[in-house]
């Protein structure tokens, strides 16, 4: 008892009690309601009956697996597609732009000001039927592109775009960890810039490029905003099954079996992720 | 030194400019093959700046580099027959010693059997036991990752090994032992050494010829006895460390005068075409009490302190006209009794001073 008191007044515990208190009812609060309601019966809002798998069975034995299949599928592009279109500017912002890297910084973080949903409308009016790209190319050329919204690539485009400073930032700093001297002693050593690039640049960039992975996927995931904005009805994904059940349908059991899935699915990943990648063995500080 | 092919390195005028900076100008060098060779200069003296472009990291803005005959000025570094032990050594943190020790032959193509062989050799070559082949490099202590990075760059087989200050990081006397074993390493392998450091001391035990670096000028090349006893300007004697310099002008045949204290010495350089410079005697060779009483040139001073250094003690003396301080050595063993504030008589002869012109 004397040590809980002494442990208690501790500036450390005391210093973390706002956010710990914040943290628990704001985020783990929330989390234990929706693991629960996931076991009451279906369209109920009460949590006081019998727990019941009713729901983790419906959810099975239906077609939800699409949207999963579609988020997975996107978040997985999405990482990939943002991975090749960031490594340039990465490098260029951590090795050869010097004072201008801020720039650029300043430059990709702007957007973050604005709205999410209000940028991915700038795109709707960019693709739109009749809209500044479409109606230009009629315009001047006579040629129509009518159909870039509401398809799959436009979804694409939304996540990359939306999602590519989740990417570009720990890249940079996963890049600015590997010392010019090591690749100036590969290259002595007499490695071309392919061998460098691949002994000595990306295993040790590897940490931030872990990182840049991991958020991108898992803010993809649960993305909802890009394919309803620029894909129509063109797909569905998991995050928007979700707000249907708990909006429309009604159903709070059932957006909770949903979520629980979500949930459980990107930490299976997290977790395999990190535990056959050891990130300080991998850069050699242990 | 051993004997191989002369101008085995050959720099003919190489100059770098930084804009309005010039941090090598028109450097002129031949290194012969085999031959341990140390370029010393304080920092900023342009050492580091001529190492990289020796080993092509860098290019000179004008000059010739030619190895073995043929100019490399344009061959990249990844190309080039020679290898660098950097100054924080550079090694692969995310790789084991092992595969540290295999990088050039891996690059190269070699069988990894054959690989394994090799970095085996060669961590007995630089006496680390072998099972630091799988070893970690931040498992390795500093001297271990020192060596780690010399079996690395040896790996690579270079023509020339060159080393930026590699030991600097290091304390005094891991440092005393690895200079040793350095030199050794240069005798079992019998490749070209090519070494930069601001330490003439460091430079005095390995070499077999050192070339003095100051403001990008290349002031004096030589083997370490003739850096040592015959500096051909003030700056390169002061290098190695304490002396007793003089500003003196010509006085009557065999003689210098002090311009400080109107004191003559005797020396044994001619005279006839100096006008005035520096006398630079090194405390070593000073005497002190009755070792100094028959010498031809003699101060009569106060003893104002002594120092132990190990194997020798060294004593500041002042002038009695308090013009001057000296700085006199002895060894340990050579008897001599006298405490502060005590008259001494110190002197030195002819033959050990050193006289320069600028």
């Amino acid at each position: 008892m004397k040590s809980l008191v002494h442990w208690v007044r501790q500036p450390g515990f005391l210093n973390a009690l706002p956010v710990g208190v914040f943290l628990l009812v704001g985020f783990a609060g929330p989390l234990v309601l929706v693991l629960l309601y996931s076991f009451m019966p279906p369209k109920t809002f009460k949590l006081d009956q019998l727990p019941t798998l009713e729901n983790y069975v419906s959810v099975v034995t239906q077609s939800y697996y699409i949207s999963f299949g579609w988020s997975l599928t996107l978040a997985v592009v999405t990482v990939i597609l943002l991975l090749i279109i960031t490594y340039p500017i990465a490098y260029g912002m951590a090795k050869l732009f010097g004072k201008w890297a801020t720039l650029v910084t300043i430059l990709v973080a702007l957007p973050l000001l604005i709205s999410e949903n209000i940028r991915l409308f700038g795109w709707v009016l960019l693709l739109l039927k009749n809209g500044i790209i479409d109606g230009s190319l009629q315009f001047l050329f006579g040629v129509s592109l009518s159909g870039l919204l509401y398809t799959v690539p436009a979804v694409v485009l939304g996540l990359v775009y939306v999602y590519l400073p989740f990417m570009l930032f720990p890249l940079v700093i996963g890049m600015s960890m590997v010392p010019d001297s090591l690749k100036e002693a590969a290259s002595d050593l007499g490695a071309s810039r392919l061998q460098i690039f691949w002994e000595v640049e990306l295993p040790l960039s590897m940490p931030g490029i872990l990182i840049g992975s991991l958020l991108v996927f898992i803010l993809a995931l649960g993305s909802l905003a890009e394919s309803k904005i620029l894909g129509g009805q063109v797909i569905v994904m998991i995050a928007d099954d979700i707000e249907s059940a708990f909006t429309f349908a009604q159903n709070w059991p059932k957006g909770s079996v949903l979520s629980v899935l979500l949930i459980t699915l990107s930490l299976v990943i997290i977790f395999f992720l990190f535990r056959k990648i050891d990130l300080d063995r991998l850069v050699g500080r242990r | 030194m051993n004997e191989g092919q002369l101008d085995f390195l050959e720099l003919r005028g190489i100059t770098k400019r930084f804009g309005d900076f010039t941090a090598l100008a028109d450097v002129n060098l031949s290194i012969s093959e085999g031959e341990f060779f140390t370029l010393v200069g304080p920092s900023g003296s342009g050492k580091t700046t001529l190492i990289r472009i020796l080993v092509g990291m860098d290019s000179p803005t004008g000059g010739e580099i030619s190895l073995n005959g043929n100019v490399i000025n344009d061959v990249p570094a990844n190309r080039r027959p020679t290898c660098m032990v950097f100054q924080n050594l550079a090694l692969f943190p995310h790789k084991t010693v092992g595969q540290n020790v295999e990088f050039a032959m891996k690059i190269a193509g070699v069988a990894p059997a054959t690989r394994r062989e090799r970095a085996n050799e060669l961590l007995e070559l630089l006496r680390l036991p072998a099972d630091f082949y799988s070893k970690r490099i931040n498992q390795c202590s500093g001297g271990e990752r020192q060596r780690i990075a010399l079996a690395r760059a040896l790996a690579f087989d270079p023509e020339i090994l060159f080393f930026d200050e590699p030991l600097s990081a290091l304390d005094y006397r891991l440092r005393k032992t690895l200079e040793k074993e350095l030199k050794d390493i240069h005798r079992e392998t019998g490749k070209t050494f090519v070494y930069i450091t601001h330490s003439l001391e460091e430079a005095m035990v390995m070499s077999d010829r050192i070339g003095i670096l100051n403001h990008g000028h290349l002031i004096q090349i030589g083997s370490p006895d003739d850096i040592y006893n015959r500096p051909c300007n003030k700056f390169v004697a002061q290098f190695m460390g304490e002396v007793n310099t003089l500003e003196v002008v010509r006085a009557a045949e065999g003689r210098v005068r002090h311009v400080d204290s109107d004191a003559s010495f005797e020396i044994i350089s001619d005279v006839n075409d100096f006008e005035s410079g520096f006398l630079i005697i090194r405390p070593e060779v000073m005497k002190i009490g009755r070792a100094a009483a028959e010498l031809p040139n003699q101060i009569q001073g106060v003893l104002f302190n002594d120092y132990a250094l190990g194997s020798r003690v060294q004593y500041q003396v002042r002038s009695e006209d308090g013009e001057s301080h000296w700085l006199v050595e002895r060894l340990q063993d050579d008897p001599f009794a006298a405490s502060p504030g005590q008259s001494v008589t110190i002197g030195w002869r002819p033959e050990d001073s050193i006289l320069v012109t600028s």
